[in-house]
């Protein structure tokens, strides 16, 4: 009886507590979460025309009137627009919209030019066959090619086998009009695949036409 | 006299599982974290659908507040110093000693050059309230250049590879991004990076 009583071991409690260790965890996590950008900030890539007199005269002659929007961006996130070339004598020209699904963007969609379609909308069909194309071949379509077929597209090189001019958006925010106006603006231009478009300043003829229309479009 | 005794119940809850969850998820953030560099402003950046990523070396920071204050960066302090350097001594001032350490460890410029050596002369966290109520000037000096595209000029001579990345308050007047893009163009340099935030919501729109 004595001997079996020696051989016993004592069993150990060989439980850790982990609670102070659970707690550092918890800070340094914090710490972590709070001190990380976990997702990168987008970007928008813009290229802005040069100061240079001789490049910008060449690229404006090359469109037809028809196939020109400009859109002028006004205080208090209004927007307005001239379609074809703006008559500064004639402010019944110059008409509003509003942002969003329903007004610009319907507007860049469906307007017609004067061989009978609308630019916006064939480029539009066209990048939506290529995103098909793209999610049925999955990794066999390369990132490149595709960039370089949508390029294609935008520019109107490649619309469905066809060679088709596209539509020419000029922005010009005024003065009174914020940086989003001017990002929003952008923004459409991607949505709507549209390759050609311009950031131009507001001149004197439009700041004609801006008073005629009784528009603000400086603070001062 | 027989005592009623109440059975203590042992209340040990094991850790182990928690731990192990905790440990996973802080490598997860200490592998994936990139830490935010601090700005001397808070700005809201307008959000747009594009998904482009911002690269990460070789940018110059053009930050532009709600009120139109402007201030550069960048997250290559070797750069910030060599632009530092190029820029002081055209002007004639010296950043040594105190207020180079001062120097290095702001993240971002915007003291004009008049009160450039006595901003950084300032404490550290006097620097940080004062910075926000300076501003690059974007006034063109004497018919020349503005001290904006000094800095500019300077960044890509330190950096010939350099990109602009433009992060604006989605509030500020059109007119300081115009004349400050209308000074960017004056010196060539037409490619820029907006900074903007994904709107998811205007992506499932389309």
């Amino acid at each position: 009886m004595a001997k079996k009583k020696q051989s016993k071991q004592k069993k150990m409690d060989t439980r850790v507590n982990f609670t102070p260790m659970v707690d550092m965890m918890m800070l340094l996590i914090t710490f972590f979460m709070l001190c990380t950008t976990l997702s990168k900030p987008q970007a928008m890539q813009l290229t802005m025309p040069s100061n240079d007199e001789n490049m910008t005269k060449e690229d404006k002659s090359v469109t037809k009137a028809s196939y020109t929007i400009t859109l002028y961006l006004g205080a208090d996130d209004k927007i307005y627009y001239v379609e074809g070339l703006p008559e500064y004598e004639n402010p019944e020209c110059m008409k509003e919209t509003t942002w969003g699904k329903d007004g610009v963007r319907k507007l860049l969609i469906e307007h017609i030019t004067e061989d009978g379609f609308s630019p916006v909308a064939k480029v539009m069909m066209a990048k939506k066959k290529l995103d098909e194309e793209k999610a049925k071949l999955g990794d066999k379509f390369t990132k490149e090619e595709y960039d370089k077929r949508l390029s294609d597209i935008r520019n109107g090189k490649n619309v469905d086998g066809e060679e088709i001019q596209t539509l020419t958006v000029i922005i010009k925010p005024m003065d009174v009009s914020t940086y989003d106006n001017m990002v929003q603006a952008l923004d459409e231009m991607l949505v709507c695949s549209i390759g050609k478009y311009v950031i131009d300043k507001v001149n004197e003829d439009d700041e004609k036409l801006l008073t005629l229309k009784n528009i603000k479009f400086t603070n001062d | 006299m027989g005592k009623i005794k109440i059975e203590k119940k042992d209340i040990w809850i094991d850790m182990t599982p928690m731990s192990d969850v905790m440990t996973l998820l802080l490598c997860f953030f200490m592998l994936t974290s990139t830490f935010l560099t601090p700005e001397p402003i808070k700005v809201n950046t307008p959000s747009s659908v594009s998904e482009v990523k911002v690269p990460e070396n070789d940018v110059l920071n053009i930050l532009v507040s709600p009120e139109g204050n402007i201030y550069v960066g960048s997250e290559n302090k070797n750069t910030m110093l060599e632009m530092m350097q190029t820029v002081t001594d055209k002007f004639g001032v010296s950043i040594t000693g105190e207020k180079l350490k001062h120097f290095r460890e702001d993240a971002m410029i915007g003291a004009p050059m008049a009160v450039f050596e006595s901003y950084y002369a300032l404490d550290q966290e006097k620097m940080a309230e004062e910075i926000q109520k300076l501003s690059i000037p974007l006034d063109s000096i004497d018919g020349g250049k503005s001290e904006f595209q000094e800095w500019v000029t300077a960044a890509r001579e330190a950096n010939p590879d350099i990109r602009l990345a433009i992060k604006s308050d989605a509030k500020t007047s059109y007119k300081v991004i115009k004349k400050m893009m209308s000074e960017l163009q004056d010196m060539n340099e037409n490619r820029y990076q907006l900074i903007t935030n994904l709107d998811t919501k205007k992506q499932a729109e389309i």
